[in-house]
């Protein structure tokens, strides 16, 4: 057995030995050193793939030679509407040093805009019921001179409650509504401007999902949804990747798309940052030195004050491809990409994980990670990112490490404040929630009225991140949080709770055995475990 | 309470749904005094006693109504009655917050009673309310003699905590659902108002309720 486990079967897969170096763990937003057990297996990011030199040329290039649909600059007529959409603030993560890659995308596109005679032009944020990005956030995407010259008439954010610029397309064969911007559809030209950071994004929930409306997006984000996704990482196995294609191509229908896809490799941190996502067992003395410069200077920091520098490093994320054209083609180009970099065949299912959950997620950019965002990153994304085979046994344990305080952001998540306080200590059923709450609080005037003219995430915001992790609710035994720095927390989320990760271990292993396989995601990691027996 | 009855909303009205305040609508009549001599004494007056109100309005909301709406002593019934017209158009109107409109429009949407409670004169909103649509709404009542103001308002003076007496007393007699109705305001006066009910709103806050309002993690909005 120990002769298996050492051996190396990927090098993004490192198994504990008695001399192994202890393990550096995400906790919120701090991180801590960890001695892990012996024969555990710890999972890696792969190595990032190199970024393209010249990312401009590239995407240059990709709408000069699109798949499946003439050129971009074939496409344009002087006197014709053209809208640009464009993914917000959830992607990447964290946000890329500058220039995003989409202020690059847009000064091609405007430029060939502008040589084509094109200039009744709206650039619009699929924010779908995200909360609205700020203006200081909108500027910083595209840039100071495309920000000056559009915002605020023409570069915005989609309001999927501003009933006259919404428009109904219909229904799918099988019955899915959809209502999505009005503008964007109605445009001679709607171009798609997208940043595929991992296989669920993309394709044609770029546009079908992220400039919908609430009765359209809760035909798919639902529990059942989300149960019958295996993963919904997995786009072949996902049934939400099947709703949103049957919506897609009702968009299809009703307008001519032009999709830019791009892929990023995982080089999440910038130097100097990125022993954080390195082998400890491979640390230099200079890296060793960086770690405990960190450990002494950082974690001593107010909570508030170590989120403001982690949300203030900005990812070093490079362009490894970029598509245009027809949305399919596009994005089944672009998800081989990701599973390129992503991908890391793992030999069989664990009996417990170990998943640190970092201060980064899709929804708590500039902001904390309340709650109900542990929780969408335990059960939701890091028990989803797998193909074939779920990473953890069925009825395994799941240990997470993070303080899960009691804090939200008001101005941010006002409704998954109440969603928390109000109905979890009523129920955790995510059916009975949706059947007896969700609409209540989509509908709620003050909840519409900050997501409109606030920045808050749409009163139903809180369920879909509930149902989120349905799967991994579903799936998983236990979830034991290590760390966590009060009982009500855990226990209104269903969990149990361990002063440290030693004691969480031996929790663990008392359900599971002593012989319990144990594998740990070496967080903060964007890594797709391809699982077999 | 009924616990199987209609919701409503409850919307304080200055600061919350509009930018003006009472002291806008005394300073419009002040402007629009018989005579020049009077409009200069009326307007001179109104803003001497600005840092007065002020000060009054911090210590209680109850003690500013006694003092503010002594200014409108001696003033004819019928000037005021006749300019409320020209007030609604010229100073209320545009002062209407741009959301208050999606706001309502969202209540009515979904079934919610839309129910104003005021510390204005009856008289001077009673257009504005016709305009934004609210189903219900009491205000304060100037009483008058022989046609001339006494400078007094009729009980119940709606300030504090008359407004959330008014607001139980409404919803028993309407069948309206406290648990499930809202109310809005932008001054920590109204907490009892925001107390009673299974939503309350902070909008606009001032200080004292923003920080209630974090407290207590009710909804801040921001409708300006």
């Amino acid at each position: 057995m120990a002769l298996q486990l050492r051996r190396k079967t990927h090098e993004s897969i490192v198994y504990i030995d008695k001399d192994s170096a202890p393990r550096i763990m995400p906790f919120g937003e701090d991180f801590i050193l960890e001695d892990i057990p012996i024969g555990t297996r710890v999972i890696y990011p792969n190595p990032p793939i190199k970024g393209l030199p010249n990312r401009e040329a590239a995407i240059r290039y990709a709408v000069n030679h699109p798949i499946e649909m003439e050129p971009l600059y074939a496409l344009l007529e002087p006197g014709m509407q053209v809208t640009i959409a464009m993914d917000d603030i959830s992607l990447p993560l964290p946000p890329m040093a500058l220039p995003d890659l989409r202020q690059t995308m847009l000064e091609v596109v405007l430029d060939m805009c502008a040589a084509n005679g094109v200039d009744d032009i709206h650039l619009i944020i699929a924010n779908s019921l995200h909360r609205k990005m700020t203006e200081w956030e909108m500027k910083r995407m595209v840039g100071t001179k495309i920000f000056d010259e559009f915002y605020p008439d023409r570069y915005y954010n989609h309001d999927a409650e501003a009933d006259d610029e919404l428009v109904t397309l219909g229904h799918t064969r099988h019955n899915e509504p959809l209502r999505v911007n009005k503008r964007a559809i109605e445009s001679d030209l709607l171009i798609y401007l997208n940043i595929n950071l991992v296989p669920m994004d993309g394709g044609h929930k770029s546009v079908a999902v992220g400039l919908c409306d609430y009765e359209s997006l809760r035909a798919h984000h639902e529990p059942q949804t989300i149960r019958d996704s295996d993963s919904y990482m997995d786009p072949p196995r996902s049934a939400l990747n099947h709703k949103v294609i049957r919506l897609g191509k009702l968009v299809d229908e009703n307008c001519k798309v032009f999709h830019i896809e791009t892929a990023l490799n995982n080089r999440m941190f910038p130097e100097g940052y990125d022993i954080l996502t390195r082998n400890e067992d491979e640390f230099s003395f200079a890296d060793r030195l960086k770690w405990e410069a960190m450990a002494r200077t950082f974690s001593p920091l107010p909570r508030v004050a170590r989120r403001k520098m982690l949300h203030a490093i900005p990812a070093a994320y490079e362009l490894i491809g970029c598509f245009a054209g027809k949305t399919e083609p596009v994005h089944d180009k672009i998800l081989e990409l990701n599973y390129r970099q992503y991908e890391i065949p793992v030999k069989g299912q664990c009996d417990i994980l170990i998943s640190g959950i970092p201060d980064i997620s899709p929804y708590n950019v500039y902001s904390a990670l309340n709650p109900i965002l542990v929780q969408v990153m335990a059960l939701g994304y890091h028990f989803n990112m797998y193909r074939n085979k779920p990473l953890l046994r069925k009825g395994g344990v799941m240990i997470i490490t993070h303080p899960c305080f009691d804090e939200f952001d008001h101005k941010f998540h006002p409704s998954y404040i109440e969603f928390f306080h109000r109905l979890l200590p009523e129920s955790r059923d995510a059916f009975y929630l949706r059947e007896k709450y969700e609409r209540e609080f989509a509908e709620n005037p003050a909840y519409i009225e900050m997501y409109r003219r606030g920045n808050a995430y749409h009163g139903a915001h809180a369920f879909f991140m509930w149902y989120w992790g349905e799967n991994g609710r579903q799936h998983v035994g236990k979830v034991i949080v290590a760390g966590a720095e009060n009982a009500h927390v855990p226990e209104m989320l269903g969990w149990e709770r361990a002063d440290n990760l030693t004691e969480a271990i031996a929790m663990a292993r008392s359900y599971m055995g002593r012989n319990a396989e144990i594998t740990m995601l070496h967080q903060p990691i964007i890594g797709l475990c391809n699982v077999s027996d | 309470m009924n616990k199987n009855g209609q919701a409503a909303a409850f919307y304080d009205l200055e600061g919350t749904l509009v930018s003006t305040n009472l002291v806008h609508t005394l300073a419009f009549y002040s402007t629009r005094q018989q005579g020049l001599w009077q409009t200069a004494k009326a307007s001179v007056s109104t803003l001497a006693k600005l840092p007065f109100f002020g000060v009054t309005d911090l210590y209680s909301r109850n003690v500013f109504n006694e003092v503010f709406f002594r200014s409108y002593e001696g003033w004819s019934q019928d000037r005021l009655r006749y300019f409320s017209e020209e007030l609604f158009e010229n100073v209320l109107k545009p002062a209407v917050f741009p959301g208050t409109y999606d706001l309502i429009a969202q209540g009515k949407k979904v079934g919610h009673r839309q129910v104003v409670l005021t510390g204005a004169l009856d008289f001077t909103i009673d257009k504005l309310m016709g305009h934004l649509g609210i189903d219900d709404y009491v205000a304060n009542r100037l009483e008058f003699v022989n046609g001339y103001a006494t400078g007094r308002v009729l009980p119940p003076v709606m300030a504090s905590a008359t407004k959330a007496k008014w607001i139980r007393e409404y919803a028993e007699k309407n069948n309206i659902n406290l648990s499930e109705s809202y109310a809005y305001s932008d001054s920590i006066s109204d907490l009892p108002m925001l107390s009673i009910v299974g939503h309350p709103v902070a909008v606009c806050p001032d200080f004292r309720l923003k920080q209630t309002a974090r407290q207590h993690d009710w909804a801040v909005l921001d409708l300006r």
